[in-house]
């Protein structure tokens, strides 16, 4: 009944209200030194990561001056070919609430709920790649499957080539399992692993592993193979909660009385992202 | 003016709860007992009239929403072990707490086997024998729960 319907959803949810102080208290250490930390750092230190920091946004700006300009000639590109244009997705940065809730699976709490309009099925990436995908949205907290947990799969292909396949968890941090290759198949250790879209879930074209190992099976279908996952599953201490604009646009109709685009101004016009219906897109949590 | 019994017991079992989530590093996270159980037994060998199989159940619902099961799993175990402890409670009191430890082993096994079953039926799992390691330390570690247990209602009984 409560694995199949979402009858008894909002049952959990009441409860849930009694049992997140419960998560926070078990927490509040871990918060406590955190924020002792924070206070204990000097300033001669602050000023100096400060100044690093503002480095690192000049060159990351710079990266994405070329990257707006980049992803409007894709766009333009896409137009001429008439296909559909897929858009960028928006983000929220969630915290990990420090509770254990079943050894055998690999599942974390982050302290952000339907409060924020978090839903089932929503992917969480971190800094380096791809995390999991929210499974359940509680009031105020959510549970998130890591890309690792035995029951979970996620539909990638290979960067080099494009071959498509399924990356399974294993039950282990640090290892994805490919079991639905052929022997002949061509991926090499060292190959990187993305998302490719095809699920519906993850959005395309993040990192998600790095093969490390290719094993091949004369005597079986399939071959032997293993990556480890990109992002820090088990260190991370902060995700990024992302919304996946699903709604594709579709390029060329407005255009098609003139074939040949003249570029970034006319293509350009109806593709203004629309301002998603979430209040909290662009607002990021408090620290 | 002190603390009742109702309010001792729910002090305990959040103080249960909270050790139940908490996170402990990786080779005792495998082997940490059901805390909310061992606290749910004291009681209802304590106070068998009063904290019976309803209150299992409820604390049970709760332990599900706090773990991520499916709703009604962890009430079940929890309603069944109740039942046992109020059923066998006159028999137990009268005996030393090692011998209490057999049948607490017998409840703990049940629990987890139950946990177990149910955990197979929902989804494809790969349990090892670590998986019931529980079981041990919690027999092991009864002997000091209603020890420590008496004391935190002391506490609250000097609660002035």
């Amino acid at each position: 009944m409560d694995q199949h319907s979402s009858r008894l959803n909002s049952v959990r949810a009441t409860l849930s209200v009694i049992t997140y102080p419960i998560q926070s208290l078990v927490n509040l250490p871990i918060q406590l030194f955190k924020q002792t930390l924070k206070y204990s750092v000097s300033y001669s230190k602050l000023q100096e990561e400060n100044a690093q920091l503002k480095q690192k946004s000049l060159l990351h700006k710079t990266d994405l001056l070329k990257l707006s300009t980049l992803e409007k000639e894709n766009i333009r590109l896409r137009a001429l070919l008439e296909k559909s244009f897929k858009l960028g997705e928006q983000v929220l940065v969630a915290e990990l609430i420090a509770v254990n809730q079943a050894p055998y699976e690999h599942i974390v709490v982050v302290d952000k709920g339907t409060n924020f309009d978090v839903y089932p099925k929503q992917p969480v990436l971190d800094a380096t790649g791809v995390v999991g995908q929210v499974i359940r949205a509680l009031p105020f907290s959510s549970e998130v499957m890591l890309i690792t947990d035995p029951n979970h799969a996620i539909s990638v292909e290979v960067q080099r080539n494009g071959l498509r396949t399924i990356a399974v968890g294993s039950g282990r941090y640090n290892r994805l399992n490919l079991p639905y290759l052929p022997n002949n198949s061509d991926i090499v250790a060292g190959d990187t692993l993305i998302t490719s879209g095809l699920d519906d879930t993850f959005p395309q074209g993040y990192p998600v592993a790095i093969v490390d190992q290719f094993i091949k099976q004369p005597n079986k279908p399939f071959a032997e193979i293993s990556a480890t996952p990109i992002a820090n599953l088990d260190r991370d201490r902060e995700v990024l909660i992302a919304w996946n604009n699903a709604k594709r646009i579709q390029l060329g109709i407005e255009n098609k009385p003139q074939p040949i685009p003249t570029p970034t101004s006319q293509t350009t016009e109806p593709l203004v992202i629309p301002p998603l219906p979430h209040p909290v897109g662009t607002a990021s949590a408090p620290q | 003016m002190h603390l009742s019994n109702q309010q001792n017991f729910l002090i305990t079992i959040v103080l249960a709860m909270c050790l139940r989530i908490a996170p402990v590093p990786y080779p005792i996270s495998m082997v940490t007992p059901d805390w909310i159980l061992l606290v749910l037994i004291y009681w209802a060998l304590m106070l068998p009239y009063r904290k019976g199989v309803f209150n299992a159940w409820i604390i049970g619902l709760f332990t599900d929403v706090l773990l991520g099961r499916t709703l009604g799993e962890y009430a079940l175990i929890y309603s069944l072990v109740g039942y046992f402890s109020i059923k066998f409670h006159k028999r137990l009191r009268f005996v030393p707490l090692i011998q209490q430890s057999v049948f607490i082993f017998a409840c703990l096994l049940m629990a987890q086997a139950f946990v177990f079953i149910m955990e197979t039926i929902q989804r494809p799992t790969n349990f090892t024998s670590v998986f019931w390691l529980p079981v041990i330390t919690g027999t092991l570690i009864w002997s000091f729960i209603p020890p420590v247990l008496h004391f935190i209602r002391s506490i609250g009984r000097s609660i002035s």
